[in-house]
């Protein structure tokens, strides 16, 4: 009974804000209700006896990416509307409409699937985080370290996009440059 | 009885919002958003498969479609900020410059 109206209200809300995440033309809005739906979208995972995953949504995503997302905020101007030239929304909207059924069907395929079968069960006893611990650096450590190092790769790439003079390197300059750069500063 | 067929078809609805956002927006901030909703929508899929088939696979791809949310979004907000530097707009017919 109370997963019914737990279910229900989170997936109202859900669509609902990100509804409005996809329609608004404010970016400031846009993003407020991004962070929220994806609050209640962890709320599902909860439901769903994922609990880990539902506080590394939490964590991650309401945390480090609407933070990094606010931070990049700063950069544009997010206070002004954004006119955007739609020329046949009509289209878009069938075109969405026709993909929007094929991806149900998509999704619903594990609905008529048969012969599906638990590869790795939760252990009896455990839970869930404990559960995730022991499956994750047994059967899945080789995705989880190449997992790291591509966080890695993100990490420098960010650092290097987004910090002032990257470009410039004091090895491959010559004498004369290494000294005018000395007496800029 | 809430089922696997509800989290599928709610899963179907979000992919099927980000997807429409995709396709309508021209402003390059707002198709990240409705990326990000789409791999949430792939993310409820796979916890309610996890769940209902006492597997936990689903959960271990879900952990990873979340780091690949954290490395695209720390990747793309930097050429966002490299863009919008070297053309003050981030608007796609703006940035169209290959006349074909």
């Amino acid at each position: 009974m109370y997963e019914q109206i737990a279910f229900y209200l989170f997936s109202v809300l859900t669509v609902g804000l990100f509804l409005v995440t996809v329609l608004s033309s404010n970016i400031l809005y846009a993003m407020t209700s991004l962070a929220a739906g994806m609050v209640l979208i962890s709320g599902l995972f909860f439901l769903l006896g994922a609990d880990f995953l539902g506080v590394v949504q939490l964590i991650v995503y309401v945390g480090a990416v609407m933070a990094l997302y606010a931070f990049a905020m700063m950069f544009f101007d997010a206070s002004k509307e954004i006119k955007e030239k739609n020329t046949s929304s009509s289209l878009v909207f069938l075109l969405g409409g026709l993909m929007a059924v094929l991806l149900v069907l998509m999704f619903a395929a594990p609905i008529l699937g048969e012969n599906i079968q638990a590869s790795y069960p939760p252990e009896v006893g455990a839970t869930n985080p404990q559960a995730v611990g022991l499956v994750l650096f047994t059967k899945y450590l080789i995705p989880f370290e190449v997992a790291a190092v591509m966080l890695l790769v993100a990490m420098i790439a960010g650092i290097v996009l987004a910090g002032k003079k990257m470009d410039e390197s004091l090895t491959t300059m010559d004498d004369e440059e290494v000294t005018l750069q000395k007496d800029k500063k | 009885m809430i089922g696997l067929n509800h989290y599928l078809i709610l899963s179907g609805l979000l992919f099927s919002i980000g997807l429409v956002g995709v396709l309508r927006r021209k402003n390059l901030l707002m198709l990240f958003f409705a990326t990000e909703v789409m791999l949430n929508a792939a993310n409820i899929a796979f916890a309610a498969a996890s769940h209902f088939y006492g597997d936990l696979t689903g959960q271990m791809f879900a952990f990873f479609i979340v780091a690949v949310a954290a490395s695209e979004v720390a990747v793309g907000l930097g050429l966002l900020i490299v863009l919008y530097k070297k053309q003050g707009t981030l608007d796609l017919d703006d940035l169209a410059t290959m006349k074909g």
